[in-house]
């Protein structure tokens, strides 16, 4: 158990941190899903293989 | 002064999240993600709405690092003005430096990323876009021109453009009329609230209309840019964004819209200061719904033409 009163900044620089740790793992989750969406749909198949595909 | 009083003088300022978050212009944002997602949802054809998100996101992301870099190049004017003196940047919360670093690096990542997502037609209109808002109009225009707000305000007209050329991969009449809107919509409502705002500009040594030419020069161009935008209104109803809730939108807004300008026009400065730019003030106020009721209009026609209600 600690005894000393937290500092304000630090409390200021936890929320910075925190704040930046969940952008940037929003930011990957975005890129799973977006990159799930592009292979199922097939966005990245060379034309030739979507022709012969369809 | 000590080191140490110094020091815990720059800690006392230290920047919160959401003084880094402020610098992207939230307010503004907002405009820029309503805008570009009625565009999104108004063009023909259809995204999956991961990819649809994603667009609107990289286009929002776009808007706030192109204001980032805004306030980098401004910092000096921002310090002199009341209105943006509790920036970031002038508040000494960031270095101009960390602005630069994160609006340069958010412009990069935000066009590759709508690239990507989308196209790279949607990729180079917001590539534009920045470029437009940060070099043309923040370093060239503002500073040197009293027709800087005419022009400057084609940045914030672009979003439902690129959300149209996200699903699109084009630009059609459609796409430039909603950009014309926003643009011949920009001047009216800025100097409406150039007119009854303390002005500053001469301060920090911005020519606005206002101070260069008058307070009588300005009224004469909000009526005669808001006869124009009315005619881009109205004729957007006879597009395919158009329809019956938009053609009656469009023709009750810009006649009100209309009456506040000649409104306007008619006023002398002593009628202004007699009721405190009563006038004035509602014609901003009522500037803001009217865009906002547009793009709902052109949003209610895309949502209901499924249904057989929408368009004509």
């Amino acid at each position: 158990m600690s005894f000393r009163e937290e500092h304000e900044l630090h409390k200021r620089r936890f929320g910075r941190n925190l704040g930046v740790a969940l952008v940037l793992g929003a930011f990957v989750v975005l890129l799973l899903g977006l990159t799930v969406v592009k292979v199922t749909r097939g966005d990245f198949e060379p034309e030739s293989v979507r022709i012969q595909s369809q | 002064m000590s080191d140490a009083s110094i020091h815990s003088q720059a800690q006392e300022n230290e920047a919160s999240f959401g003084d880094y978050f402020a610098l992207l212009k939230p307010r503004v944002m907002s405009l820029v993600v309503f805008t570009a997602l009625v565009g999104l949802l108004a063009a023909p054809g259809g995204v999956h709405p991961v990819i649809a998100f994603c667009a609107i996101l990289f286009i929002a992301v776009g808007g706030g690092a192109s204001g980032a870099l805004n306030m980098w190049y401004d910092s000096d004017i921002d310090q002199v003005m009341s209105r943006t003196k509790s920036r970031p940047i002038p508040s000494g919360k960031v270095t101009r430096e960390e602005a630069f670093a994160i609006g340069l690096t958010l412009s990069v990542m935000a066009v590759v990323m709508l690239g990507l997502a989308t196209n790279w037609v949607a990729a180079g209109l917001l590539a534009f876009t920045i470029f437009f808002y940060v070099v043309i109009y923040t370093m060239w225009l503002k500073r040197w021109t009293p027709q800087n707000i005419v022009i400057g305000g084609a940045a914030g007209a672009f979003p439902p453009m690129i959300g149209w050329a996200a699903v699109t991969g084009g630009i059609s009449v459609e796409s430039v009329l909603m950009f014309t809107l926003i643009f011949m919509w920009t001047p009216p409502h800025f100097w409406a609230l150039c007119l009854f705002m303390k002005s500053d500009y001469k301060d920090a040594g911005v020519p606005m209309l206002h101070v260069t030419h008058g307070r009588a020069v300005t009224r004469n161009h909000i009526l005669v840019y808001t006869l124009i935008l009315a005619a881009v209104a109205v004729g957007m109803a006879f597009t395919s964004v158009g329809g019956l809730i938009y053609l009656v939108t469009a023709i009750v807004m810009n006649a009100m819209f209309v009456l506040g300008a000649i409104s306007i026009w008619r006023r002398s400065d002593e009628a202004c200061a007699a009721d405190n730019h009563k006038v004035e003030k509602r014609f901003f106020g009522f500037s803001l719904m009217y865009l906002f009721l547009h793009f709902g209009a052109i949003l209610a026609e895309a949502a209901l033409a499924p249904y057989g209600l929408g368009g004509w």
